[in-house]
């Protein structure tokens, strides 16, 4: 296989580029007024929570230096959580805490940590580290997510998300992100996690993609991830359609989570959602991005949006 | 949603980029500015000597100097004369250096200097109103001979040049007839044509040239004949016939009627020596360049250490404009979006090898030192601060290492800007942290190849010159800019990275 491709067969196959992702989709349907909506993950959370989006229960906010000695007075009552830098990007920054062992915390990985490791990663985010452009931040704390057993077999540690791209209100395509042994438990696929391209008419595995190779079998776990199904699947596609309602912006790409307990929740909002999931599922995104723009009478409610796309988009 | 038509925007971009290029020309035209840095052009330093006797009285010296001689372009003028007044006085048309003193006894001496360069126009200027003819008077029986004379040119001849053709060369002939013998035993040569000229109706005067020639000494002026043909003035050769002023021939005189003029003296005499220098075309542009048309654009009015710091600033378009294309064209992962174009800035100075082992050991070491401070657990400003803070000490060690070990480059370390380094490294070191190692070697290679690139454009001389020279050329780069802008082609890196797109079905 040549590790090259004409660019006239990537325009046929409908692949989006870069350039023309920024120019034609994110430039003309994203409003810049909106972004820190998304950019901001306790905006975000504000703003799900009147939409009736369910998202991870928060448990604190840290936005002050001096805040962060009652962070431990906090953490006792929880078994497991997850700290976010609210404007980080790209899952910088997040640390997720599994379960207590003593005074230690310990992470998906099995690493022990202190109490003043996080209070210091607390005091970084504070800072400004992970945050984009380092203006300074705040730091939340949220319930930890137990995926259902049924995903979570198919993901080396970390939790398994998924993502779908929603343009104008539509859910266009969506992709299950596993992390790997090489992604480090994060669900990166630039780092290496596994991404699988899930059919927008049944939650169901089209694909598989690692380090944009396509692959049969998760490389840690050893399973078929073509036997993947996603339950809740309307449930999902509904959530994520009602995000455009809830941010304005056309073109999104919304991080949800299948909870054991809480059913599917939002985990973030992405502007700029990324290009990978066109390898995960094995077609470009193009045709059908020209599909909703050509509609000539949209959907008003997510609900018939949700069911336009399952019947228009599904295998 | 909001989606404008393209077309209103290609138009600007192509008016910004054709309003660039025509500023450029029409500067190179008008002011003669290089297009390319070593171009030489020759200057002519001529000198006029006037020599005479004074009488004791006061003295008033008075020449007629050249003041735009077809094909030559006057750059500067100036007069030596000890204890004399001189002014430059233009009366009717007329340019005349003037020298005046209140007493003065025996033989004096005065030179004028005048710089000129060649420039393309051969042509005199148009005149719109058409001197009419002198005129002129004739005893017979001269007056009969120049009438016969004339009517055998005027047979021959269609308009005003052919005539003055024609009329040369009947008085020019090897074996003349009596009435043309007559008329040359009883005149001067060049006198007589241009009367006959003007008794024919055209306006004819003699004009004086000088053939410049390298270091020559004691040159007289030559009498050459002009006729105006309605339009503006032609220049012929009077025995020859030729139509056309020889390149290497400056009219000094044209339309006055005397060339030298001494009031109060006696026995004067002129004479001219002349030199030939070439001169960098840019030096003579910015000389002459301030006063006329398009010359307040340059920056060569303003004083010499902003000037420097302009030739750096109008480089860093260039650099903005080699990152654009790697990123957007390319799709070459940079750690920071300009920091390339600084680093590049940094290689400028120092030159790229020296800056490139100063660059990367300044980075490594900076990591190392990094990787401590992480373990400290320091907050992030503090962290930053005594990053730079170690920068700047293994700058210094750097710098004086090399100094001892004899590497005088090792100073040129100082160059690169402090505060970027330290948050480079920081950056690095992070993506270091959380993406691993081959993501710092693809972000930090992909930064200094851009980097390497930007400076290989910058420091190409023609750049430098043609950016400084010209800063209208930066219409240009930013309509490229905007162009690309608006480019949603692939990158040519996802052409690699989506080209497993072919397996699909």
């Amino acid at each position: 296989m040549s590790a090259w491709i004409s660019p006239f067969r990537l325009r046929k196959a409908g692949i989006l580029g870069m350039n023309e992702r920024n120019v034609s989709y994110i430039a003309r349907y994203n409003d810049r007024r909106s972004y820190p909506l998304v950019d901001d993950k306790l905006k975000t959370k504000l703003l799900a929570e009147e939409f009736d989006i369910k998202t991870p229960r928060l448990r604190q906010v840290v936005r002050q230096q001096h805040e962060i000695s009652h962070f431990s007075d906090m953490a006792v009552d929880l078994e497991g959580f997850a700290i976010k830098p609210s404007k980080g990007s790209g899952g910088k920054g997040i640390t997720v805490i599994q379960r207590r062992e003593g005074d230690q915390y310990v992470k998906a990985s099995g690493a022990h940590l202190t109490l003043g490791y996080l209070e210091r990663h607390l005091s970084n985010i504070l800072a400004g580290l992970y945050s984009l452009g380092g203006t300074p931040d705040v730091a939340i704390v949220e319930d930890l997510v137990r995926p259902t057993a049924l995903l979570s077999k198919f993901s080396f540690q970390g939790v398994p998300d998924i993502r779908i791209v929603v343009f104008q209100g539509y859910p266009v395509m969506a992709m299950l992100r596993l992390s790997t042994r090489a992604s480090d438990g994060k669900a990166n696929l630039h780092q290496g996690a596994v991404g699988v391209g899930l059919d927008i008419g049944s939650g169901h595995a089209l694909n598989a993609v690692q380090f944009n190779r396509q692959i049969l079998l998760h490389p840690d776990t050893g399973l078929p991830v073509s036997d993947i199904r996603i339950d809740d699947w309307d449930t999902m596609l509904v959530m994520a359609a009602r995000c455009y309602e809830a941010t304005g912006l056309g073109y999104i790409g919304v991080d949800l989570v299948l909870d054991e307990v809480e059913g599917p929740l939002l985990l973030e909002l992405n502007a700029r959602p990324g290009l990978a999931i066109q390898m995960a599922n094995g077609k470009g995104l193009l045709p059908r991005l020209r599909n909703i723009e050509s509609l000539k009478r949209p959907h008003f409610t997510p609900e018939k949006r949700a069911a336009y796309s399952m019947t228009t988009f599904g295998a | 949603m909001k989606q404008r038509s393209r077309y209103p925007f290609y138009l600007a971009i192509f008016l910004l980029i054709a309003a660039g290029i025509a500023l450029a020309v029409t500067r190179h035209v008008q002011l003669g500015i290089p297009w390319l840095a070593g171009e030489q052009k020759p200057v002519w330093m001529v000198e006029a000597r006037i020599d005479f006797e004074a009488s004791g009285e006061e003295v008033l010296v008075s020449l007629n100097v050249p003041d735009n001689p077809p094909g030559f372009r006057v750059l500067s003028q100036q007069a030596a004369s000890p204890g004399y007044g001189f002014s430059l006085i233009e009366d009717s048309g007329d340019l005349r250096a003037e020298w005046s003193i209140r007493q003065a006894e025996g033989s004096q001496t005065l030179y004028f200097n005048v710089q000129l360069t060649p420039d393309g126009s051969t042509d005199g200027e148009i005149i719109t109103v058409p001197p009419e003819p002198e005129e002129v008077f004739w005893e017979e029986p001269q007056a009969t001979a120049v009438a016969e004379v004339l009517e055998r040119a005027a047979a021959k001849s269609a308009s005003p040049e052919s005539m003055t053709r024609e009329l040369i060369k009947l008085m020019q002939s090897s074996e003349p007839d009596q009435n043309i013998s007559l008329l040359l035993n009883n005149n001067p040569y060049v006198t007589l044509v241009q009367r006959m000229l003007n008794q024919a109706g055209i306006p004819a005067r003699v004009a004086d040239g000088l053939k410049l020639e390298d270091a020559r000494r004691l040159q007289p002026l030559r009498p050459f004949l002009q006729i105006h043909n309605g339009e503006r003035w032609l220049t012929f050769h009077p025995e020859t016939g030729q139509q056309g002023l020889p390149d290497d021939v400056l009219l000094w005189r044209q339309d006055a009627d005397s060339l030298l003029d001494v009031m109060g003296g006696e026995d004067s005499q002129i004479s001219f020596s002349m030199l030939q220098q070439t001169v960098p075309a840019l030096q003579l542009a910015t000389r002459e360049g301030s006063g006329n048309g398009l010359g307040f654009l340059s920056l060569y009015e303003l004083p010499i250490e902003e000037q420097g710091m302009f030739r750096m600033l109008l480089l860093l378009p260039l650099g903005a404009l080699v990152v654009a294309f790697m990123r957007i064209i390319i799709g070459i992962r940079t750690s920071g979006t300009f920091m390339p174009v600084l680093i590049a800035v940094a290689f400028v100075q120092t030159s790229l090898i020296p800056g490139l082992v100063a660059f990367l050991s300044v980075v490594t070491v900076g990591l190392l030192m990094r990787g401590y401070l992480s373990s400290l657990n320091l907050l992030l400003v503090a962290r930053i601060s005594a990053l730079i803070i170690l920068v700047i000490a293994i700058t210094t060690g750097i710098s004086i290492i090399g100094y001892q070990m004899g590497f005088n480059t090792g100073m040129t370390v100082t160059f690169f800007p402090m505060v970027i380094l330290a948050w480079t490294i920081e950056r690095m070191s992070i993506l270091w942290e959380e993406d691993g190692a081959r993501e710092v070697l693809t972000q930090g290679f992909g930064s200094l190849f851009v980097a390497v690139l930007a400076y290989l454009l910058m420091d190409a001389p023609l750049a430098s010159h043609l950016t400084f020279n010209f800063p209208e050329l930066h219409l240009v780069t930013f309509g490229l800019v905007l162009l690309m802008g608006q480019y949603t082609g692939y990158k040519l890196s996802e052409l690699r990275r989506f080209s497993p797109v072919r397996d699909f079905s």
